[in-house]
């Protein structure tokens, strides 16, 4: 298999180098057609751009050329760094990644257990078709759907209110402190069943010898689950914790943006509508760039961390 | 067969009491927003509707559907849906093709100029400076051209080729004379349908889904307008003012027949439909095509 791609050179060791490549090149010509307009494509779209990371140390000017702009260091910079909304960004980025890792990780790993454990075949397949079914709903409709459950009127007032927790509706939607809990439990609804694919496919592969042996040796549902079941799961699960942990920062703005009400802003302005309101709401593209920029480097460090860390760990590098 | 012990009777019990909370919590949502989509509006400003209308009526999607630019943004939605799923799906093929033929001679550097793109990028500025540049802007191509190949899609296709194609195939129709086009399109396309179904239906349900590109690149022109920006719109005013402001501010002529909450309900049902539609279909090839590269890593 591997001999296949030194075949141009192995076979005729005696011709030079240099003919030899260019006629595997002419060989290949039809392959190099094929990529070479998606290489141009990505040159274009997703490494130009990073070019752009220039003009946080700029003052860019949109009536001048991108080659004519002014340079002003670490300016920029070091008026993100004095912006107390910018912390407030950082906080509530912050705040809401840990919650969502704390409460959306375990979660997926119960649920697909739980559903390793459902044992009529059809059953099961009805859970999963629809426990994956809001993955694919977008978040615009998810947060048409929250605003009405929430909402004074809607059911989970509703249900509070009959079972007596409380007396009066509560606005949900309005208020600051609940803010963060609504984004992280939306979006564990929207992907828990999704999120558990993986982990019900590696549990596929744990082999049904080990189960066998542990029946056989009278262990009863939990301890088959903690003893083989987990463990089987295990590396999967760390790979997947440390790509969480690198992506931390990323958690995108979508949610915040669409969930967001006139009296929740505070809470919700996460890094990504911070550049999105100063970046391009206020024209200051330089200083956009600049706290874009800032988040890219703690990304990478993140995930520089998470891939030791899973080096550390498990032996084997994530990236 | 051991007799279950009575601790895993309860277990049993109690597992499958939580799969049905859980198909009820996933479920309610939904139905409840179809009930009240489907509920006479002045009906449903009593309140008290579950998951059935009581007084029923097609109003609010008669009204939805002609209300300002749905008409459009639908067929702007399908449009970029179907350009954007075609070609999407095809460039990421023959990019993961490319990079799946272990003799190609810049494998190592075109797979890494597309790996290093999953970890880092431009950033919102930039992206959208880019844009501007390229003259993107109010254009229909903004849906299709920035977002054209994912890394990840490639990837998944490439370890269903690795693993499912044997090199063999793609030698001996070399030797009958096929060029690497021909073998692409005629042979190893044809026998990635699993994972294409499952490419395409990421794909199709990105471009469907997505609001943002429209509210940053197009809303200066509603010719390009799409159904998930619309319900967007009608949900930004509905945050921001509230009651009778709100009613006049969506409707200012008083034209339309139905509360805004009605046509909000009738328009988050109209955008998730064709999911659903098409969910069945493709959920078949999830477990085979997803996870072929996790199983194969492990």
């Amino acid at each position: 298999m591997s001999g296949a791609s030194s075949d141009g050179y192995a076979t005729a060791p005696s011709v030079p180098r240099k003919r030899s490549w260019l006629k595997l090149l002419s060989r290949q010509r039809y392959l190099i057609m094929m990529v070479v307009i998606f290489v141009v494509w990505v040159v274009i779209f997703r490494y130009v751009p990073l070019w752009g990371w220039l003009m946080a140390f700029q003052e860019y000017k949109p009536w001048k050329p991108i080659t004519d702009q002014e340079w002003v260091g670490l300016k920029q910079f070091s008026e993100l760094f004095r912006d107390r909304d910018f912390y407030r960004a950082m906080r509530n980025t912050l705040a809401m990644s840990f919650l969502g890792l704390a409460i959306g990780f375990p979660v997926p790993i119960v649920l697909a257990l739980l559903i390793n454990e459902l044992k009529n075949q059809k059953f099961k397949r009805t859970v999963q078709t629809i426990s994956y079914l809001p993955h694919f709903v977008s978040w615009v409709v998810i947060a048409s759907i929250v605003f009405r459950i929430l909402s004074p009127l809607g059911v989970v007032n509703h249900v509070l209110q009959s079972l007596g927790i409380i007396d009066n509706p509560i606005a949900f939607m309005g208020e600051p402190k609940y803010f963060w809990w609504i984004v992280v439990f939306s979006d564990l609804w929207k992907e828990m069943g999704w999120n558990s694919i993986v982990y019900l496919a590696a549990m596929a592969g744990v082999s049904p010898e080990l189960y066998e042996a542990a029946t056989i040796d009278g262990a009863g549902r939990f301890r088959k689950m903690w003893h083989i079941t987990l463990p089987g799961i295990m590396p999967t699960i760390i790979v997947l914790l440390v790509l969480s942990i690198g992506n931390l920062i990323n958690i995108g703005f979508e949610r915040q943006f669409l969930l967001r009400t006139a009296s929740t802003r505070d809470v919700a302005d996460v890094i990504d509508l911070y550049i999105l309101n100063y970046g391009l709401g206020t024209g200051r593209f330089s200083f956009g760039t600049a706290a874009g920029v800032f988040k890219s480097a703690v990304s990478l460090v993140l995930l520089t961390f998470a891939n030791w860390l899973s080096k550390r760990t498990t032996g084997y590098k994530v990236i | 067969m051991v007799r279950q012990s009575f601790g895993d009777r309860v277990f049993d019990i109690v597992n499958h009491l939580l799969m049905l909370l859980l198909i009820a919590v996933t479920l309610y949502p939904f139905l409840h927003v179809l009930a009240l989509s489907l509920n006479d509006p002045m009906d449903t400003i009593r309140g008290g509707i579950t998951i059935w209308p009581r007084k029923f009526t097609l109003i609010n999607y008669k009204e939805t559907l002609n209300y300002q630019q749905i008409p459009w943004a639908t067929v702007i939605t399908i449009l970029r849906t179907a350009i954007g799923t075609v070609t999407g799906a095809i460039a990421s093929a023959v990019v993961a093709y490319v990079i799946s033929r272990k003799d190609f001679l810049f494998r190592k550097l075109v797979t890494v100029m597309f790996v290093i793109t999953m970890y880092v990028g431009g950033g919102l500025i930039p992206d959208y400076m880019l844009v501007r540049h390229l003259g993107l802007m109010n254009n229909f191509w903004v849906y299709i051209l920035p977002g054209l190949i994912s890394p990840f899609n490639v990837i998944v296709i490439r370890s269903y080729i690795d693993s499912s194609i044997p090199e063999e195939l793609a030698e001996s129709a070399m030797v009958d004379g096929a060029n690497d086009l021909v073998i692409f399109w005629k042979i190893v396309l044809p026998l990635c349908v699993p994972v294409m179904a499952v490419i395409c239906l990421f794909v199709a349900v990105g471009h469907w889904n997505s609001w943002f590109d429209t509210y940053l690149y197009c809303s200066g022109n509603p010719r390009l307008t799409t159904l998930q920006f619309e319900l967007q719109k009608i949900m930004t005013t509905a945050a921001t003012t509230s009651g009778i402001d709100y009613y006049s501010q969506l409707d200012p002529m008083r034209t339309i027949k139905v509360t805004p909450e009605s046509l909000r309900m009738a328009m988050t049902i109209i955008v998730t439909l064709p999911i659903l539609f098409v969910y069945p279909f493709v959920q078949k090839y999830f477990i085979h095509g997803l996870t072929i590269g996790a199983v194969k890593g492990s």
